[in-house]
């Protein structure tokens, strides 16, 4: 059974708020001291890869060897907009709403 | 207007464009992609990222964007993969964009773009890359009736974009401009996209900063700003013009040099005419990007590449030369008739064959085909008046049936009307003026006009010039060369 | 003929025969819910008129002599965490209490073209996070050996739903021993078929590079009839096997002479409980009795499965659930104010409505694997840990090719221990991760496994054993557990633990 090693990384609370923001989770304070202490505690879990030489690996992102998988260019029938926006927390006739949007789109 | 002209730095600008792919449905469903059609219509689970939903990509989507990359002298990798770009977005529905990030499909291509007016040097512009990802939604906001909450429209979700990065190669405002509309038609020529700006097929965001000399030899670097906001070319020209000015301004101030703050951000205000700070967030520029799961790797052979080459037809650039060879007209009519686009080209390559001479249908086509375009709208396919009776209404000048004068009048009769040349020759009553009619004619006006007649006579033919207008105000289809030939050889005949 | 405790190759062939009809085997098992379900957890919703509507119309198009599907008439329980247009499909997650998929996944989709008549969504760890079946936002689920007990996970309610005899067949899904773990601490048997095998579609994702559907059933031959139904290709999932399916049932009978079946010896290290390595041992003497061969195989990574898996499912988990942030679907905030202490300043109001609406839809492990999963792929981080994890992941893979090289198929325990007691782990996350150790590589390999019961503890709590097959081996994996099957009685048994 693998060992946690004693050097491990640790996450300070800093560390888990900014996390949280990335992820958009409003923790609890509780949730906030907790995770502090089981995310330092998975981090030197999964730490332990690091004792593994893989320099000379290529990295698996998937199982699978298949490649080139298309569909052509042809249309299928949409939803309509009322089973679109069926279960949508709030919407108009036509449009999702949500608490206002300002300024440019993430994307750059 | 150049910044160069007035200050001491150069202008370095790289351009990020986003070109939607002419296709008929998205990247990774099936939903159709029509512009303009009611919110939230063209909607599945796939492109609104319903649980469970699963990508498929569009064949044609991609080999669109091989196009696109071949005609930009790209590189074709022959593996590239995709890959999620994290951030959270209303318009953005499952929380991430498939986009590529460190294997994109193609890469170091570059474009040139050559002023026919000379106005700036020929510039080859290198393309960083190309990579093939899907588009966001939208998102409204009337923030004048200040409402608390924006609305989302989702049919613009997962369209095919490709999107092109160049290298910082660019020096100056109209420079870009000219560069975009050189990109602009070189997309539309293959069929790649419409790039149109107002629809957002095509959208761009420039990166811009000043590169200036010190004294001591150094070069000073301002901060680079990426503006974004714009919604034409001359939009792109503009704010990159004021760009200029406001880190010139604001380097004279400072002296703040790249690196001294995070990239900075600015938004085109088009009716203000300058660009605004727009609020960054440090967070949210971590994309947290990883290879997406949903989607296997591509692969492109050298044959593929080939094939696709094989279709493509001839870019722009050498469009140009090709039908300034093929039809002997000047380098200049053929960059006006390139830069219409590929339909007119075909319209002029018609008329062209069927008039027999390049040099004068090119003259109808500038002079007036475009002329009338312009005047009306719309695209030269729904144009009324086809090729064949705009050389029809060339050949009877050239018979001398009318002046030329007189066949722009009937063509513009034809576009107005929508009768063919026949009827509207016969309608305005033109028909060809008998001899005998014409002899008549003449022998009036030399009765009438003595001054003249003893002009002639003394030497000055070119006085038999003022008895042409009298002709056609008599007779308005009586051809100036017949008028002016027969009339001077009645004056001769007199004693 | 107790419908409720009959397979369902019998209650097929019941079926056809016109011995029993529809109706009357739904109802049986209905009823059988009815009773039992509110001790066992097992279901999150039950379709009681949809059901019976099917069966009826199954039953009457079979007196009309018209052609039917392969499950005509048999009852399936269907893990919640597949799309369904008929019942709403929650994950087991507050985030999604009332969310109404508008399409079928694709396996829903094949289920109803082979009419079966699915009884109703089975309770799982929400989002299909977790080995017990206590992340479920909808209560636990009590493992029908003993109700103390945990029933595994995630697939927790599709194993206690068959282990009850609530359904003969259920489907269940496994990202990193989701199906084999819940069927081995319940005593039935369930099948993680090979990567791509069966469509993604319509299943609500985890870990996409990992996640697979498979079947759950009392017996081998029943689970083989399951995946007949619900594998192929789907052009709508590009992670979908484009090859042929062959017919699981046919081979199922061939004897095992010849077979080479691996022993990975750290498999019976430190940590393994004594009475099950004894059973495992003894199904390996049995195999040997039956004309197979065994062989001492190495996966020397296997050890570093546990911490690979655990950055790499988190990882894509923490990108696939961005999507429930309270805009289109889903649980949004309403707005009420909390004076908590925690996160409580954001950029705007957009931004306060995702960090609540996500806070309070997520219970504490999803939440602690989006939080990890989003750490392992930030700026400064993604080397160390992401990547790593897929470098390592491809040693794994690596081992198994490697050992398929020397054997048909590698044999062993599917868990370490047999079931623990509810809430014995919940304090502490690692130990509750390792409790995947054995399960996890054939996830990371995209390889079949196939969990089915070799024995009972003293208490009276199911052992299961686990074999492992290289890509597109499940004729092979179906037919060893059935061989074996053939000559033993544990999936047979049937428990009387559960209080009435």
């Amino acid at each position: 059974m693998p060992t946690q090693d004693e050097a491990t990384p640790t996450l300070t609370r800093e560390d888990v708020i900014k996390v949280a923001m990335l992820a958009r989770l409003a923790l609890s304070d509780t949730e906030l001291s907790s995770l502090t202490e089981e995310l330092s505690k998975i981090v030197g879990f999964v730490s332990q890869l690091s004792e593994i030489n893989t320099d000379e690996v290529e990295p698996l992102a998937h199982p699978l060897d298949s490649q080139n998988v298309f569909r052509e260019d042809r249309p299928v029938p949409s939803l309509t907009t009322a089973d679109a926006l069926r279960c949508a927390p709030r919407h108009d006739e036509e449009c999702f709403l949500v608490p206002a949007v300002l300024g440019e789109s993430g994307s750059a | 207007m150049t910044a160069e002209s007035h200050h001491p730095f150069t202008t370095v600008i790289g351009l990020e464009v986003h070109v939607q792919l002419q296709t008929e449905t998205k990247l990774f469903c099936g939903c159709v992609t029509t512009f303009g059609s009611s919110p939230n219509t063209q909607v599945c689970p796939t492109c609104l990222g319903l649980p469970g939903s699963l990508p498929v990509m569009n064949r044609l989507a991609f080999d669109l964007s091989l196009r696109a990359a071949l005609a930009l002298n790209c590189k074709i990798a022959s593996f590239t993969k995709w890959d999620r770009k994290n951030y959270f977005y209303p318009d953005l529905p499952k929380g991430y964009q498939i986009s590529q990030f460190d294997l994109p499909f193609s890469y170091e291509g570059h474009l040139e773009v050559i002023d026919p007016k000379g106005v700036f040097e020929p510039r080859n512009v290198r393309i960083i890359r190309v990579h093939l990802e899907e588009d966001a939604g939208k998102s409204m906001h009337d923030e004048a009736a200040g409402t608390a909450d924006s609305r989302i429209d989702l049919n613009r979700t997962g369209t095919p974009l490709c999107e092109i990065v160049t290298e910082p190669d660019i020096r100056s405002p109209e420079e870009a401009r000219a560069w975009l509309n050189e990109l602009k038609l070189l997309l539309v020529y293959l069929g790649v996209s419409d790039c149109n700006m107002q629809e957002g097929s095509l959208r761009v965001d420039a990166n811009v900063n000043l590169h200036i000399p010190q004294p001591d030899g150094r070069l000073a670097k301002t901060p680079i700003v990426e503006i974004k906001n714009m919604n034409s070319f001359r939009s792109v020209e503009r704010a990159l013009v004021y760009e200029t000015e406001r880190q010139w301004g604001e380097w004279q101030a400072t002296h703040a040099e790249i690196g001294s703050m995070p990239k900075q951000t600015r938004g085109w205000d088009d009716s203000a005419g300058v660009t605004r700070g727009q609020r960054h967030k440090e967070e949210s520029s971590d994309y947290r990007y990883f290879p997406e799961p949903d989607l296997v790797p591509v692969t492109v052979s050298e044959e593929q590449v080939a094939a696709v080459r094989a279709t493509m037809g001839e870019p722009p650039a050498m469009l140009r030369k090709t039908l300034a060879d093929r039809w002997k007209i000047p380098a200049y009519d053929a960059d006006v008739l390139v830069n219409q686009g590929p339909e007119l080209v075909e319209y002029f390559e018609d008329l062209a064959k069927k008039v027999g001479e390049g040099k004068v249908a090119s003259n109808w086509m500038q002079q007036d085909v475009l002329r009338m375009l312009n005047e009306r709208g719309g695209r030269i396919a729904d144009f009324p008046v086809q090729p064949a009776a705009v050389a029809d209404i060339i050949e009877r000048v050239k018979k001398g049936d009318f002046d030329t004068g007189r066949g722009k009048e009937i063509f513009a009769a034809v576009l107005e009307t929508g009768r063919p040349v026949d009827e509207v020759v016969a309608g305005l009553g033109i028909a060809a003026v008998d001899e005998g009619d014409l002899q008549k004619l003449c022998e009036e006006l030399i009765a009438e006009n003595p001054k003249i007649v003893a002009d002639v006579k003394g030497g000055k033919e070119q006085a038999a010039g003022g008895l042409i207008g009298q002709a056609k105000r008599k007779n308005p289809n009586v051809n100036p060369g017949k008028v002016r030939a027969l009339a001077l050889e009645l004056i001769r005949a007199l004693p | 003929m107790t419908m409720t405790t009959t397979s369902a190759t019998e209650l097929a062939s019941a079926l056809q025969k016109g011995e029993i009809t529809s109706v009357e085997c739904t109802t049986a098992f209905l009823d059988r819910i009815g009773s039992t379900n509110p001790t066992i957890n097992a279901f999150l919703s039950v379709d009681r008129d949809g059901a019976l509507a099917k069966a009826e119309a199954v039953d009457t198009a079979r007196a009309q002599g018209k052609p039917l599907g392969p499950l005509a008439g048999l009852p399936v329980a269907v893990k919640d965490v597949l799309c369904t247009t008929d019942q709403k499909t929650t994950c087991a997650s507050r985030m999604l209490k009332t969310y109404e998929p508008p399409y079928d996944a694709d396996v829903v989709r094949r289920l109803r073209e082979a009419d079966a008549i699915i009884l109703g969504k089975t309770n799982m760890d929400e989002f299909a996070m977790g080995g017990s079946n206590e992340n479920s936002a909808y209560g636990l689920v009590r493992n029908p050996w003993d109700t103390n007990s945990a029933p595994g996970g995630s697939s927790g309610g599709s194993a206690a739903a068959v282990a009850a005899d609530m359904a003969p067949l259920a489907i269940g899904s496994d990202t990193g021993g989701s199906i084999r773990q819940p069927a081995g601490l319940c005593g039935i048997t369930g099948l993680k078929p090979t990567y791509g095998r069966v469509s993604r579609r319509g299943l609500i994702a985890f870990s996409s590079s990992l996640d697979q559907i498979g079947p759950m059933a009392r017996s081998a031959k029943e689970c083989a009839m399951l995946l007949q139904a619900i594998a192929g290709h789907d052009p709508g999932d590009s992670t979908s096997l484009n090859t042929p399916v062959p017919d699981y049932l046919t081979g199922l009978e061939k004897p095992l002479q010849g077979l080479r079946i691996g022993r990975v010896a750290e498999h019976f290290g430190e940590g393994l409980d004594q009475e099950v390595a004894e059973h495992v041992e003894q199904t390996f003497a049995a195999y040997e009795a039956a004309g197979a061969t065994i062989h001492e195989v190495e996966l020397p990574h296997a050890r570093y499965g546990v911490p690979t898996y655990y950055l790499i499912a988190p990882s894509e988990a923490s990108s696939n659930l961005a999507r429930y942030d309270g805009a289109h679907y889903g649980h949004r905030w309403d707005g009420t104010p909390t004076d908590d202490q925690g996160i409580s300043t954001f950029d705007s109001p957009l931004v306060e409505m995702y960090c609540r609406s996500r806070a309070e839809g997520f219970g504490p492990e999803v939440k602690r694997r989006i939080m990890l999963g989003t750490y392992a792929l930030s700026a400064g981080y993604y080397d160390a840990y992401y990547a790593k994890a897929l470098r390592v992941r491809r040693l794994i893979r690596n081992d198994f090719t490697q050992a398929f090289k020397k054997v048909d198929l590698i044999g062993g325990p599917v868990s370490a221990t047999p079931a623990f007691k509810l809430g014995e782990k919940t304090d502490d996350p690692v130990a509750m991760y390792l409790v995947d150790l054995y399960t996890v590589g054939a996830n990371l390999a995209g390889i079949g496994g196939i969990s089915f019961p070799c024995g009972f503890t003293k208490t009276n709590l199911p052992v299961g054993f686990q074999l492992q097959g290289p890509a597109l081996s499940e004729p092979l994996l179906l037919q060893a557990a059935h061989q074996y099957q053939q000559t033993t009685d544990w999936h047979l048994q049937r428990t009387t633990a559960i209080p009435s």
